[in-house]
């Protein structure tokens, strides 16, 4: 018998936290998904808000606390007691953007409208907004929708979809 | 290695149908490729191919940002030009590899 292929067809994800390296990952694999025809739906929830929140997804930051993989130039390790320092995150941060920028990798919002651009649709997460007293006003107008889990769900149906959470 | 004969003229393809030299393109080979996917190109589809070729050609990788960067095209245009999957189209119908960029 000849085995049956399911192509990937569509993806949720999910963004849970708002430091880069769990904002990047998620826009960069919804971006990589419509790149090859693959249609996206991206629930921003809880701290991941911060990357649809007019005020702050500029200031996407990566954590110099409690990050055993954060190593300076040349490996050098990077202790957490360094990142409690002023300024540090601020720096460190500064440094991953700029190679970033050499990389060309978009910036959290070129990615966003590169994302909505494509069809990607963008939702924020009814909870985390009551949560943290964020309101629709606050949040870039590429969001299409204020959704709750059960709604979220509903968007993800259908045969070759995988939910992603990050 | 395969060869295909587009526009009259026997080139090297990989299995996805992309050109593996980039010096065998002609625009008849490009318009060519695009009738197979369906598109007809446009002088606007031409002037991101010669971008695409210029970028890759000098030895640059190619990516997203470049192209919006370009000034030649929005994003927005670009999925509209080449829909479905529009950095690879338009790889394809420019003659060059596909996109080895995540973004």
């Amino acid at each position: 018998m000849e085995k049956e292929e399911f192509p990937l067809k569509k993806v949720c994800i999910i963004c849970s936290k708002g430091s880069l390296e769990t904002v990047y990952p998620a826009l960069v694999l919804a971006n990589g998904a419509l790149l090859e025809g693959i249609e996206v739906k991206l629930f921003f929830t809880f701290f991941g808000l911060d990357a649809i929140n007019k005020k702050f997804n500029k200031k996407i930051h990566t954590p110099v606390v409690g990050n055993p993989a954060l190593r300076l130039p040349g490996n050098i390790p990077f202790p957490t007691l360094l990142g409690i320092l002023p300024g540090m995150e601020d720096l460190t941060t500064a440094m991953m953007k700029q190679t970033m920028n050499k990389l060309d990798i978009p910036t959290v919002p070129e990615f966003i409208e590169y994302i909505n651009a494509g069809g990607g649709e963008i939702y924020a997460c009814k909870l985390a907004m009551d949560m943290f007293g964020v309101k629709r006003k606050d949040l870039i107008d590429e969001v299409k929708d204020v959704l709750t889990v059960g709604e979220f769900y509903a968007k993800c149906g259908g045969q070759g979809t995988q939910i992603i959470f990050i | 290695m395969a060869t295909n004969v587009i526009a009259g003229k026997t080139v090297n393809v990989n299995e996805e149908g992309y050109l593996l030299d980039p010096k065998e393109w002609t625009i008849d080979i490009a318009h060519e490729i695009a009738k197979e996917e369906g598109i007809t190109l446009t002088q606007k589809h031409i002037d991101v191919i010669n971008f695409i070729r210029d970028k890759v050609l000098s030895g640059e990788t190619l990516s997203m940002r470049s192209i919006s960067k370009s000034g030649i095209i929005t994003v927005k245009e670009l999925y509209e030009l080449f829909p479905g999957t529009p950095l690879k189209l338009a790889c394809k119908i420019a003659g060059v590899q596909k996109p080895a960029s995540c973004v």
